[in-house]
């Protein structure tokens, strides 16, 4: 009993360690040094997801053209990153950016890079699957009001599209919030990376360190989820009306 | 661009075993995770759905968590700091292993089965709730009900996405090479650090990973056609 006792009261004797260090697992060393920890974190997840969007939905429709030379490329694209880990992407881009370019490349620039390939395979996806979602006769109907293939997608069938995907779009951002933990192999000093150097800085308390930085990604990316689920739920309600089933 | 290709480099020597070897412990890796996976999952999944509140908030709690929290900080929490959390006998016998691989099997069959969990409950949802009650009536206890009746209709339907769930668990296995376990990701850097043909050495692997995938895909194209009678994609 006393053994347990012991055990017990020595689970929560060692986060001073977290609190002493949380302003550096939230910004790392700035204003002094550079940005890291969440904040970093973050900033990635939100330019990787915003770049993601736009060459996602660019493949996407390249995958759903009824053309070959268009649809082929987007189709081997979006399998080959499907197919292919996170790490392997990243790393690709860690080596081979500085081949391609010339010039030595930021390690934060080329793990965003990776995660705007690697994220805009997925929303590409959820692109896909959105337009198909939407009711034949919408393109039939608006095709024959006179609007080109460009001007239906873009004014009747994408608005609709787009607004019913929301929900896929936050649950992907999630998923590349986490994703940006990846970057740590390649020494970008985001939350996961600052924990480990706050773990080999003291020597003590990782159960407490890495469990600290499990609940703030959990607490972001739980939120989002909820969010999305209710979001999810309204818009369902909305559909069935509008179907009138 | 003055970067000069050599690809018989990269399956000389020892190099070519060395990706053999790789694919091999990743191959294990998801293997053994995948059944462990599979077992922890519908243990989850009858306890979410068994009406006992607080073995649906432990479940629920599992689930949330475990899904919204990243792979890799999970793999170091389990690998640097479930130290005090471990009984001593466990600890003893598990430093006899080969310490970095159980930790990558831990970690990577307690995460997926998160999700395994998640596709289980939504594969049970879709058969009639009729099918547990008249078990139940005919004198089935609940856990009967669901070892006879529920759940073998439930992994019948759930196996595509199951076997996609396994498709992610391969490619996060990825992530066990940030503890040192000498899986496919982990030996390509290995190649690239000595022979610095990075190029060559990430695009055998990548293959690879590719092949894979495309093997599993293919299995579930075929799955669906045979047995679901479902014209897939």
């Amino acid at each position: 009993m006393d053994a347990f006792v012991t055990w017990f009261v020595g689970l929560f004797s060692n986060w001073g360690v977290v609190w002493k260090n949380f302003d550096y697992l939230l910004v790392g060393a700035y204003p002094q040094g550079p940005l890291g920890g969440l904040a970093m974190s973050i900033i990635m997840a939100v330019i990787g997801i915003f770049g993601a969007f736009w060459i996602g939905l660019a493949v996407g429709l390249m995958r759903l053209s009824k053309r070959r030379w268009l649809s082929w490329p987007a189709l081997v694209y979006i399998e080959i990153v499907r197919g292919t880990p996170l790490l392997m992407v990243i790393f690709w881009f860690y080596f081979f950016a500085p081949i391609l370019m010339g010039r030595s490349v930021p390690e934060t620039e080329s793990a965003i890079a990776a995660f705007i390939v690697f994220t805009s395979a997925y929303v590409a996806e959820i692109v896909r699957a959105g337009v198909l979602a939407i009711p034949k006769g919408q393109t039939e109907a608006a095709r024959g009001s006179g609007l080109s293939h460009a001007q239906t997608m873009i004014h009747v069938i994408l608005p609709q599209a787009l607004r019913n995907m929301i929900p896929s779009f936050v649950n992907q951002f999630v998923s590349l919030t986490k994703d940006t933990s990846l970057a740590m192999i390649i020494n970008v000093n985001e939350l996961t990376l600052s924990a480990r150097h706050i773990y080999t800085r003291t020597m003590k308390a990782p159960m407490e360190i890495f469990l600290a930085i499990a609940l703030l990604y959990f607490v972001i990316c739980w939120v989002l989820t909820a969010f999305s689920r209710k979001l999810e739920r309204s818009m369902s309600r909305y559909q069935a009306r509008s179907n009138g089933k | 661009m003055n970067y000069k290709f050599n690809w018989a480099l990269i399956f000389s020597g020892e190099y070519g075993r060395w990706f053999i070897d790789g694919l091999s412990v990743t191959l294990q890796l998801s293997g053994l995770s995948i059944i462990l996976a599979l077992f922890l999952g519908t243990l989850l999944t009858t306890m979410r759905i068994s009406r006992v509140k607080p073995l649906v908030w432990l479940s629920v709690g599992y689930i949330e968590f475990f899904r919204n929290t990243p792979l890799v900080v999970q793999i170091f929490f389990w690998y640097f700091g479930s130290d005090p959390l471990l009984p001593e006998f466990f600890k003893e016998w598990l430093y006899r292993q080969n310490i970095e691989f159980a930790t990558g099997v831990i970690a990577l069959s307690t995460y997926t089965a998160a999700f395994i969990a998640e596709e289980l409950r939504s594969g049970i949802l879709s058969i009639p709730k009729t099918q547990l009650e008249a078990s139940r009536a005919t004198g089935l206890t609940f856990l009967q009900a669901m070892g006879y009746v529920i759940l073998p209709q439930a992994f019948r339907i759930i196996i595509p996405p199951l076997i996609s769930q396994f498709l992610n668990l391969i490619k996060n296995s990825s992530l066990a090479m940030t503890i040192g376990v000498m899986e496919l990701t982990y030996m390509a850097r290995q190649v690239e650090a000595h022979t610095f043909h990075g190029f060559e050495a990430f695009t055998v692997s990548t293959l690879m990973y590719l092949s894979l995938s495309l093997l599993v895909s293919l299995a579930i194209n075929q799955y669906n056609k045979r047995c679901l009678h479902v014209r897939s994609r």
